[in-house]
Formats: C-alpha cells, sequence, structure tokens
C-alpha cells in the first residue's frame, strides 16, 4: 500500500558495524535495504517498503548513526518525509513536510511536487537537516526532520525566480534542488545546487546567496559565461579538504579549489569517445585527490545511457589531471542503463566499496576501489538513491 | 458526514474505507481528517489550498475545487485517485 503507515513497523535493514556495510535503496517504487557480511561478499536484500512510492532520496545522520529520513511521494498524493530513528527498523511520516507558503488569493503560489534532497546540517546542530525540493526551494528543520520551514534567504529572495529560470523549462519532472553542502568548519557556509540555476554559496546560513559558476560551460544558454543558468549534475565537498569541491555538470566534470571561486573542467582529460557528463560524482572519504564518475551518453540528443551499451566508472587519483576506465565484471555490451545523481556512493572500508543503482534497477558493487564489480541485485524498480545507511553522506 | 477514503490514504485510516467526520463545510472536514488522521490532507490538498492534480474531491456526484462549499445532511464526501500514473 502506498505512503503505508502500517508498513513502518517491518523491519529494515539497519546500520552497519564491525565491517558490515548496509545500503538504502530509493527507487521508483519503492524503498530496499541490503547488509553485508563483514567481508562484504555476501548481501542479505530486504524490501520493498513502502512499494509504490516515488523514493528520491534516503539520507542516514552521521551526527547520531540513527536517524535517516526518507523523501517520498506516490503519483496521487503529495509529497512527504518518512523518518526512522532506529537506523531504518521502522519508519514514520513526520508532523510537517516542506511547503511553499500560501499566498493571497488570485496569486499564483508555489506548491512542492516532491522533495528530491536531503543533507543532514553541521556537527554542532545536531537536529538541523536541510532539504532541497522541486520547484526549486530550499528548506530547514531544526528538530531532527519532524518539521520544515523555508529559507527565506532563497525561497523568497527577490532573485530566485531568475536564477530558476522562471521555474521554467526545467528538467522534465521539474528543476532540482541537490547538493546542499555544508562546510564543516563552518554552519553557516554553505554551497547548493540547481538544475538548472548553476552553483550557489551561503555565507550566512542562506540568508543571501551568490553564484558560483566562473569557468563552468553552459552551452544551452546563448549568453556566453552567464554568471547563473548553469545545470549542476552533482557536487560534493571533501570532508578532509572543505576547500575542494568536485561537480558533475551538463557540460563536464569540475574541480574547485577555494577560495578561488573559478571551476577547472577536470573533465577535459577524460578518453575524447567518452566525453565527460555523467550525473554522480564520489570521493574518497580519505583522499581528497581521488574521485570516481559514471559517464553516459551525452552526445547527439543526449540519450543518457551507457556510452555504447558498455557501462564504466572512471576513477582519477590526482583530482582530474588523469582517469582510468573501471569496467571489470560490468557488462561488455548491450546495457544501455543511467545511474543518477544520488545513486552512487561508497562506503569507509580499507579498501574503499563503491555502489550504483541503474534505472534498469541492477544495484552493482565494488569491495576494492573501483577495480572489479559484482551484481547485489537485479529487477528492482529504476534506481534514484544509493547511500550508505547509519552513518556517512 | 461519511467520507469514502482511497486506498493510497488508507493507511492513515487503519485500513478504513469510509469514515464518519464531522463538518459544515468540506474544509472543516478535511481539517477534522486532518485532526484525526495527521498528515492526511496535505496528501489531498496543496499548500495553496488546492485539491492536488491528481486527487479528485466529490461531493456526492460534484467534482468539486473549491473548499468552502456547504456541505448538506446527508452530503457523502468520496476523495478519488484520478487514473493516472504507470
Amino acid at each position: 500500500m502506498a505512503g503505508s503507515k502500517r508498513e513502518a513497523t517491518k523491519t529494515a535493514a539497519s546500520g552497519a558495524a564491525n565491517g558490515e556495510v548496509a545500503i538504502m535503496v530509493g527507487t521508483r517504487k519503492g524503498a530496499w535495504f541490503l547488509r553485508s557480511d563483514a567481508s562484504r561478499r555476501k548481501w542479505a536484500l530486504q524490501g520493498p517498503q513502502f512499494l509504490g512510492c516515488i523514493v528520491h532520496h534516503i539520507v542516514a545522520d552521521p551526527r547520531d548513526g540513527k536517524t535517516a529520513l526518507m523523501a517520498a511521494r506516490t503519483g496521487h498524493l503529495g509529497p512527504t518525509i518518512y523518518r526512522s530513528t532506529n537506523q531504518g527498523k521502522s519508519w514514520k511520516e513526520i508532523e510537517r513536510p516542506p511547503a511553499f507558503p500560501k499566498v493571497p488569493e488570485g496569486q499564483k503560489g508555489l506548491v512542492v511536487d516532491h522533495v528530491f534532497w536531503l543533507t543532514p546540517g553541521h556537527a554542532s546542530e545536531k537536529d538541523v537537516w536541510y532539504a532541497g525540493t522541486s520547484p526549486q526551494g530550499l528548506f530547514r528543520s531544526e528538530d531532527g526532520g519532524r518539521t520544515w520551514n523555508g529559507v527565506a534567504g532563497f525561497n523568497e529572495n527577490p532573485n530566485r525566480s531568475k536564477w530558476v529560470w522562471g521555474d521554467k523549462d526545467q528538467t522534465p519532472d521539474g528543476g532540482k534542488m541537490h547538493s546542499i553542502l555544508i562546510d564543516p568548519r563552518d554552519a553557516k557556509h554553505m554551497y547548493l545546487g540547481m538544475s538548472g540555476g548553476g552553483s550557489f554559496e551561503s555565507l550566512d546560513q542562506g540568508a543571501s546567496w551568490r553564484p558560483l559558476n566562473k569557468g563552468v560551460e553552459a552551452n544551452f544558454i546563448p549568453t556566453p559565461d552567464p554568471e547563473f543558468g548553469h545545470d549542476p549534475h552533482h557536487m560534493a565537498l571533501h570532508p578532509l579538504r572543505p576547500d575542494r569541491l568536485y561537480q558533475q555538470n551538463h557540460c563536464g566534470i569540475y574541480r574547485l579549489d577555494r577560495p578561488s571561486d573559478t571551476w577547472t573542467r577536470i573533465g577535459a582529460k577524460m578518453p575524447k569517445k567518452i566525453g565527460d557528463i555523467g550525473f554522480p560524482i564520489v570521493l574518497h572519504p580519505r583522499d581528497p585527490e581521488t574521485v570516481w564518475v559514471f559517464p553516459m551518453d551525452g552526445g547527439s540528443v543526449w540519450p543518457r545511457v551507457s556510452l555504447g551499451g558498455k557501462p564504466a566508472a572512471y576513477r582519477s587519483t590526482d583530482a582530474g589531471k588523469s582517469w582510468e576506465r573501471q569496467d571489470k565484471g560490468l557488462p561488455a555490451e548491450q546495457a544501455w542503463f543511467t545511474v543518477k545523481r544520488q545513486a552512487m556512493c561508497s562506503d569507509q572500508g580499507a579498501p574503499l566499496g563503491l555502489y550504483f543503482g541503474t534505472t534498469s534497477g541492477e544495484l552493482w558493487a565494488s569491495r576494492n576501489e573501483g577495480e572489479s564489480w559484482g551484481c547485489l541485485a537485479r529487477h528492482l524498480p529504476e534506481i534514484y538513491s544509493v547511500t550508505l545507511a547509519g552513518g556517512r553522506r | 458526514m461519511k467520507v469514502h477514503i482511497p486506498g493510497p490514504l488508507r493507511s492513515y485510516t487503519s485500513g478504513a474505507a469510509r469514515v464518519e467526520i464531522p463538518g459544515e463545510t468540506v474544509a472543516a472536514v478535511l481539517a477534522e481528517l486532518d485532526r484525526r488522521y495527521p498528515g492526511m490532507r496535505f496528501r489531498i490538498i496543496d499548500e495553496q489550498d488546492r485539491v492536488r492534480t491528481h486527487i479528485k474531491v466529490f461531493v456526492n456526484a460534484d467534482s468539486i475545487e473549491d473548499l468552502s462549499r456547504v456541505l448538506a445532511g446527508g452530503d457523502e464526501l468520496t476523495i478519488i485517485c484520478a487514473l493516472s500514473g504507470g
């Protein structure tokens, strides 16, 4: 039953311990959970939970290791968020999901279609969470995700409509606010990504925002070097070097080392026949030089599938100066899937484990930093989100 | 007031397909529904107080958008998930 509260009593996978890894998978038709043994060789699949719900993002809170939020909706019903306080064993609908303010009669107000992105707040603010929505809005919770209020500095900013192209001409099911990043050194220093709209930065915890898109191509806009309007697909900030950001954009792969405000197109070093278009970007949690992407076909009419039907991850271990193909174990031909922006993550293991889910409902994993891959699950619905339970963002 | 609950919302009513809710207007009935079954109204009505795109609300056989519609004794409210999706 869609959005069932009764399902909240079902048992789900919980956070990892003793080398075990637990993965949360959000799909177009519900949520699934996988848990490994200590070697990460054997996996148990549990689910579905909230069968029929469109699950855009499931995110665990690294601050307490117990709380997780799940952004969900159904095709008919309005959006909501489910909350777990026991590492995903059970879920309960929150009290007040993100919603735009009601406007006076006769005016056209914004309506949240779905919550697309969830981010736990700074370590010093243990009950703070942020949410990005479609249409694009920024919301903040100060009670662990139970209730939400709009961040006026973005949602009511007089420039908002300009930044988000007037909420028109966005991606097929609406513009997406995503990649809400918090500087681990400063709760007031934030970044966010908008598809479309570009990358933005705030130094005052969201009260004001400025575009951060210098150096990023936007070949779908007639204006050369626009200040905003770009299409970042996914941004990530390195936790050990917070002045380093990586970005997989509609127009390439980029790196930014602050205090510079000009991105460098590190995707220029990708093989020309592969290009540097894709959705996800994943960082090595212990090495700011190492990053993974999963390229897709962004040529001609933008098929958004594996290039040539031969999927592969690409890894750089030198911050994007060079890239290596990692496809051992992946289908060698006729595999035409996409890996969406929230659908690739790492664990904390040594060597690092990597995980990605496909639009064709397969979950793939590597126990050796991408050197080889194995399929953990097939025949799931279209996968939107693959995240680590009980811990890291 | 009899309120007919569609399948996707019966998780809120412990599986009940029909509940009895007092109210003099559609808005009042929806408010009481939400009081008894927290969160339910927002799944049906958006933040601009409009019936959501893929939901229909009927008073007897009339599809309504105006939540201030006054209800008479014996009226029945039916919430329907429109035929859509895939």
